[in-house]
């Protein structure tokens, strides 16, 4: 089971004089129950990309198949592309228009046609699954809460509809650091609880490589790197910091703490183990 | 989906109408309206027509798209070329079926009024064609300075105009991203009778008006913390200035109503 995307092209306006290339000849396979991070620069076309994985946009040339299901020309088949991989845009909160959050969650899943029973359980779970409680947030405004917690009803809505790959558009976007985590950890407890792919776009070094073992770079509507993103990093530095995406701080403090003949393991991806790592080398507990 | 609509009719260039001054532009306009309503003879027609032509031509737009601004009025023109062919009195009557008669001077009539409207449409459509909409606005503005005086709000006008007018595109695209984020949660908003449409319509308008709200406050809370009080003493980056052009524009637009008004009344004017 995969999303299969062969050669596909996309030109916004065509025929204008603002007419605009965003993908210029795409072809990628993304695996069932992986994670993947989308980068590149504003404007590289990784919007663009994710939103032909379920058939919002139609390519202007080449195909797209989730699960060997062929999504062009054909408005039935995207309908259901639609129902096996969600999409969270940028800023989903502005997308919130329930009185209720639990009716707000509750809209994907009706759309799909479960019934009141399933659906009922599917708010329940999403709601448990970005952390907001059943009894006390069900019934209150979402227009009340903050923007953290808007954010998760906003996903809570998209994973209610029980999705066989989610798509993430900079999910972390306008956040503070810690409601940032939380997203992250909560996006990560379901990849693992229900194995769904996650595809998440972002032009954050240290996100794409602290969750995810793929990376696709983007620039200029084509496909640059894709593979291991700590490989990447190692192996094609001069080229990401050209196309304007920067080496995570997170390496280039291990790079430097190295030269200063600190003893540090290769393939440190995020703060935390970077932090023990310097515990262990310096002795301390 | 909305992405590819085209914003207002503006289609940049760098041509000769392209850089006159709005002002010239529009008061251009105005004076070419009156003169279509004015114009009589056959001959007043054909030379409205060619100037019209010749504008197209030197605002190097596309010839057809110009031409194509004029399919949403193509009715109008049609029925008004038939009640004017089947109704106007007249002496020489062509052709008769039944209780219908079409008049050479009813034929006359028709084929006249459907181009003035034609006219009239094609020639607007230049000025909106060459002139951002923002460039028009400053354009009105200064045009309707002197009106000031008798109480019209022309600095308050034209910043409404440009406010809607920038927010349009902005709009749109929040649209164009509403309704991709609901579609995505299974929304269907082209099916169905017409009710239950609209109650479709719900989980698109509602996120589209609250933002709408959003930015408007955001938007006031911005243009107060800069101190903005009105027109009031304000200067502009672009000051608005007649150039050699647009007196070379003015020039034409008086030689061919001096042309017209003579076509019209010089006869009476010689018989004197």
């Amino acid at each position: 089971m995969s999303i299969d995307i062969k050669n596909i092209f996309y030109t916004y306006m065509r025929g204008t004089p603002f007419e605009k290339k965003a993908l210029d000849d795409v072809s990628v396979s993304i695996e069932k129950g992986e994670i993947i991070a989308v980068i590149g620069h504003t404007g590289s076309g990784k919007s663009t990309l994710v939103q032909h994985l379920n058939g919002l946009l139609k390519p202007d040339d080449g195909q797209v198949a989730v699960d060997g299901v062929n999504l062009a020309g054909k408005e039935a088949a995207a309908r259901k592309a639609r129902q096996l991989v969600g999409m969270v845009f940028q800023y989903p909160e502005h997308q919130i228009f329930a009185e209720t959050v639990y009716e707000d969650i509750a809209f994907g899943p009706r759309n799909r046609g479960f019934s009141e029973a399933e659906v009922d359980k599917q708010v329940r779970e999403a709601m448990a699954f970005v952390g907001l409680d059943f009894e006390t947030f069900a019934r209150r405004s979402p227009f009340q809460m903050s923007g953290g917690q808007m954010r998760r009803v906003a996903i809570a809505g998209v994973v209610a509809m029980n999705p066989d790959y989610l798509v993430l558009d900079e999910p972390s976007a306008g956040l503070d650091p810690r409601s940032r985590n939380a997203v992250f950890k909560e996006i990560m407890a379901l990849h693992q609880s229900r194995g769904i792919a996650i595809v998440l776009v972002t032009h954050s070094m240290e996100e794409a490589v602290k969750y995810a073992r793929r990376m696709l770079v983007i620039n200029k509507g084509k496909i640059l790197f894709d593979g291991n993103p700590a490989d990447i990093f190692k192996n094609h530095q001069h080229k990401l910091v050209e196309v304007g995406m920067d080496e995570p701080q997170v390496f280039k403090l291990a790079a430097l703490l190295r030269q200063k003949g600190l003893e540090l393991p290769q393939g440190i991806t995020d703060d935390v183990t970077l932090l023990q790592m310097i515990k262990k080398a310096k002795g301390w507990r | 989906m909305l992405s590819d609509i085209t914003l207002g009719q503006y289609f940049p260039g760098n041509s000769f109408i392209h850089r006159l001054d709005p002002r010239t532009k529009i008061l251009a306009t105005l004076i070419y309206i009156i003169a279509i309503f004015f114009a009589d003879s056959f001959l007043s027609y054909a030379i409205l027509t060619g100037f019209a032509f010749a504008v197209i031509l030197f605002s190097r737009l596309p010839v057809l798209m110009v031409l194509k601004s004029l399919k949403p009025i193509m009715i109008i023109v049609l029925l008004t070329l038939g009640i004017h062919m089947f109704t106007a009195p007249g002496e020489h009557v062509i052709f008769t079926w039944k209780f219908l008669s079409v008049t050479q001077e009813g034929l006359e009539l028709g084929i006249k009024m459907s181009l003035r409207l034609m006219l009239l449409l094609l020639f607007s459509s230049v000025l909106t064609f060459t002139t951002s909409p923002i460039i028009l606005t400053d354009g009105i503005e200064s045009l309707l300075r002197p009106f000031k005086k008798v109480g019209v709000p022309a600095h308050e006008l034209a910043m409404m105009m440009t406010i809607a007018l920038r927010f349009i595109p902005t709009l749109l695209e929040e649209t164009d991203r509403i309704m991709k984020a609901q579609t995505a949660r299974g929304a269907d908003f082209s099916s169905g009778n017409l009710l239950q449409r609209a109650k479709n319509m719900l989980p698109l308008l509602v996120p589209l008006f609250i933002s709408a709200f959003r930015r408007a406050d955001e938007l006031a809370v911005a243009m107060e913390s800069r101190c903005y009080r009105g027109g009031e003493g304000r200067t502009r980056m672009h000051e608005l200035m007649y150039k050699g052009i647009d007196y070379a524009a003015f020039g034409t637009v008086f030689v061919l109503t001096a042309l017209l008004a003579f076509l019209r009344w010089g006869t009476a004017l010689c018989a004197l």
